[in-house]
């Protein structure tokens, strides 16, 4: 029964948060990735463009609220989210247009690249702030909990609860779809092999008659998708703040490199690196060790191996090992 | 003269700005604005140096200035002897671990060849030295966060005058620029961006959370000053009197004496929070100027140039017998040392030193505008880089102020549109900051005061 009871804590406290933190990153990270492989560059303004997918979403909510749409136990902001996913590509699109294209078309080195997405952060951040406020926002209605912690303990009799929220279910069942249906349209439809060739070796995809245009246009709408969605299922989870978007930026980061930054499959993966490590690393396991272990050898301490306050630290460093000894990163990096 | 002239026109039109707010706003407005443009300017040398002379990223500015900050409190606070009593030999102890730990393992790298053995000898070193480290220095920062928490909880500094600082932070940030160079400077210049970015942000997690040589986010606030207080000046004749004789003749206008009284008392207390910023004022001027002739200096001789050719074709100065590596090193430890001198000078200004306040928006991203803006490779755009964002950072918000109520004056005031948009007003300026960049960057690459060498 103990031992039943610490599987169920660590099923609790950190399985299912990490799988679902670790599925938002991995979103952020896919689209990090394939803007590096494709449009070569870091991009600095990621966690200002989901914030703002984010915003078109919550704005859409609030408008389908106010005349009365919902979808019943399920939060609206899933009716809204492929209207804010139009508002998110439209607006990557006349950045890419206005900014980005030239210095495409200049074949100006990373940095710079880097440096102009930098401008866009700004920009985007204005915009996000000045439409919506720096204020957080709640837009989650539907039911709150599939399983309630306390239902759980009433109908198996153990000591702990297993919570189960539904934005953890509809997070890890939307990443799942949409990776697999990204997956399947790099590998096996012609434009995404296209891209595929594209990210690979640019001028040879262009002498067997890719055309680039296409290439980004197609690059920046499964940008928009993968950046709203992510920012809308973190904003539904938690809460919607610009500020911690712009924070959120830093483990998305982390985890496109600590899979290999142009792969997408390695940031998928990196993502639950991340995630898993941060909370791994940072979980109190007293409780754990206070099933598991006799009476006898129960622990005093916190068992914790690193405060909490250190969550960010962890990823940062773990990423900062990755770049120093396998720079490429886990699964081998620019390959797409 | 006349090569220089767009120097001199530049930066006679950002002090008249600069005056321009002095008179139409307030001087105390005016000059808070010229000491920070002045902090800037420092902060934008350093970063020049790196990105400017030998084109490396760092986008750790933040770690830096925060460890500049620390160095502030470090040297000016009077030691907590409770603290020290109370878990001073367990610190101690574990920096004596700390020693022991990089000794030996520096010993294992020299001693024994590159092997598996001994990668997974030195990680068994290190994981279980930081767990020995956290068992041995628990109960002592235990001990010393509980002396008097409200008021110390710290083990203090020196006691020392806080205008050293400025030299100690330069120590600590080029000891700390010297670790992440040896580690990260072989990245490729994106990879590096986001290294030193992310190494940063560890640096103010460490910063924010070890309290016990912190203070973390309860903050030190009360730092001893270079310059005088307002109180002590407010009562002393001297001050009394030269105010008195600066304002003589709108005080003559005054007929009742208690009126004219009141009317120099007002002016005495405006008077000396002047008076403390022009103290400052010049101790920054005297900062700057003495690091713009080194700078200089540094760039036009042998060295400056030998910097330019790395930048410029890296494996040609490695042919030619430069030591690429080396120099890279040294120069982000240079640059990285004067962000330092610039975040103890902004903490000595403050007179507080607040953890939380270090987001990379306002002291990594904030600077690298300020250098790309005024001009990257030439020390005077670098540093009228920093005078023209910080001044239109803080201008920002009245400019667009006075744009909206100016394009909707037609619009009533209870507009809901209007309303929203005048609360929004503080977030003009990153719009402000975000289309300067990129207007700069697509329009004059170079910068304001693009970079000019002379071959003589």
């Amino acid at each position: 029964m103990d031992f039943i009871n610490a599987i169920i804590l660590l099923l609790n406290y950190i399985f299912i948060p990490a799988l679902t933190y670790g599925s938002q990153l991995a979103l952020g990270a896919i689209f990090v990735t394939l803007i590096y492989g494709i449009l070569r560059f870091a991009n600095f303004a990621t966690g200002d463009m989901m914030s703002f997918g984010t915003m078109a979403t919550i704005l859409f909510t609030w408008y389908f609220q106010s005349l009365g749409v919902s979808l019943g136990v399920l939060p609206t902001a899933l009716l809204a989210i492929p209207f804010g996913i139009v508002f998110m590509i439209l607006y990557m699109l006349l950045i890419d247009k206005f900014v980005f294209k030239y210095y495409r078309h200049q074949k100006s080195p990373p940095v710079q690249f880097a440096m102009v997405s930098i401008g866009v952060m700004f920009v985007t951040q204005a915009v996000v702030r000045i439409i919506i406020g720096p204020g957080d926002r709640r837009f989650f209605d539907g039911e709150k909990f599939i399983i309630k912690a306390r239902e759980f303990k009433e109908m198996t009799g153990l000591n702990e609860g297993l919570a189960l929220k539904s934005t953890q279910v509809i997070t890890i069942f939307v990443t799942i779809i949409l990776v697999s249906l990204l997956f399947w349209f790099l590998n096996r439809t012609k434009t995404g092999k296209s891209m595929k060739a594209y990210s690979d070796n640019e001028d040879l995809a262009l002498l067997s008659g890719i055309d680039p245009k296409k290439i980004v246009l197609v690059t920046w709408i499964i940008a928009g998708i993968l950046a709203t969605i992510g920012g809308a299922l973190y904003g539904l989870d938690k809460s919607f703040k610009p500020f911690t978007y712009f924070n959120n930026m830093l483990p998305i980061f982390a985890a496109a490199i600590v899979g290999g930054i142009g792969n997408p499959f390695g940031a998928f993966l990196g993502g639950y690196v991340i995630a898993f490590s941060e909370i791994l690393l940072t979980y109190a396991y007293k409780k754990f060790f206070m099933y598991i272990l006799p009476e006898s050898m129960e622990p005093n301490s916190l068992v914790q191996l690193l405060s909490t306050d250190y969550k960010f630290a962890v990823s940062f460093s773990i990423l900062v090992i990755v770049l120093i000894y396998r720079p490429s990163g886990i699964f081998k990096g620019k390959v797409l | 003269m006349r090569k220089n002239l767009n120097v001199i026109a530049a930066y006679s039109i950002m002090m008249v700005l600069i005056l321009m707010v002095g008179i139409f706003q307030s001087w105390n407005i005016a000059l808070s604005i010229f000491n920070l443009c002045l902090i800037s300017a420092v902060m934008t040398m350093g970063a020049n140096i790196q990105w400017g002379y030998a084109g490396l990223i760092n986008f750790g500015i933040m770690g830096y200035t925060a460890l500049g900050g620390l160095a502030a409190v470090l040297i000016s606070v009077d030691p907590v002897q409770e603290a020290w009593k109370a878990g001073g030999f367990d610190i101690l102890m574990s920096l004596w671990l700390i020693v022991v730990m990089v000794l030996v393992i520096r010993f294992i790298l020299k001693r024994f060849e590159k092997s598996k053995i001994r990668t997974y000898s030195i990680a068994a070193i290190i994981i279980s030295g930081i767990l020995l480290i956290r068992f041995s220095a628990e109960p002592g920062i235990e001990a010393i966060e509980a002396v008097d928490p409200a008021k110390t909880g710290f083990l203090g500094g020196f006691g020392l005058p806080i205008i050293f600082s400025w030299i100690v932070g330069a120590l600590f940030a080029g000891g700390l620029a010297f670790i992440v160079g040896k580690v990260a400077l072989g990245l490729r210049a994106d990879y590096l961006a986001i290294a030193t970015l992310l190494i940063s942000e560890i640096v103010i997690a460490i910063i924010k959370h070890e309290d016990w040589l912190t203070r973390g986010v309860k903050n030190v606030i009360g730092l001893k000053r270079p310059a005088p207080y307002e109180v002590d000046l407010q009562t002393t004749d001297w001050f009394i009197k030269l105010v008195e004789k600066f304002n003589s003749g709108k005080l003559s206008l005054i007929e009742n004496l208690s009126d004219r009284q009141a009317a120099l008392n007002q002016l005495v207390i405006e008077g000396s929070s002047v008076f403390v910023k022009l103290c400052y004022s010049g101790l920054f001027l005297v900062v700057v100027i003495i690091l713009l002739i080194l700078t200089q200096k540094a760039l036009y001789s042998p060295w400056g140039r030998m910097m330019r050719a790395i930048r410029d074709n890296e494996e040609a100065a490695n042919a030619m017998g430069k030591n690429v590596v080396k120099q890279h090193l040294l120069i982000f430890i240079l640059g990285s040392a004067i962000v330092g001198i610039a975040g103890a000078m902004l903490v000595t200004q403050d007179g507080l030193f607040t953890p939380g306040s270090y987001r990379p928006m306002r002291y990594t991203f904030l600077i690298w505008v300020m250098v790309i803006v005024g001009g990257s490779g030439n020390n005077f755009g670098a540093i009228l880089g920093g005078f023209v964002v910080w001044f239109l950072w803080i201008e920002a918000a009245p400019i667009s102020l006075f744009l909206i109520n100016f394009f909707t004056a037609g619009i009533p005031e209870t507009n809901a549109l209007k309303a929203h948009l005048i609360e929004s007003v503080p977030y003009f300026r990153f719009l402000l900051m975000g289309l300067g960049l990129l207007f700069i960057m697509r329009y004059r690459p170079k910068g304001i005061l693009p970079e000019k060498i002379e071959i003589k």
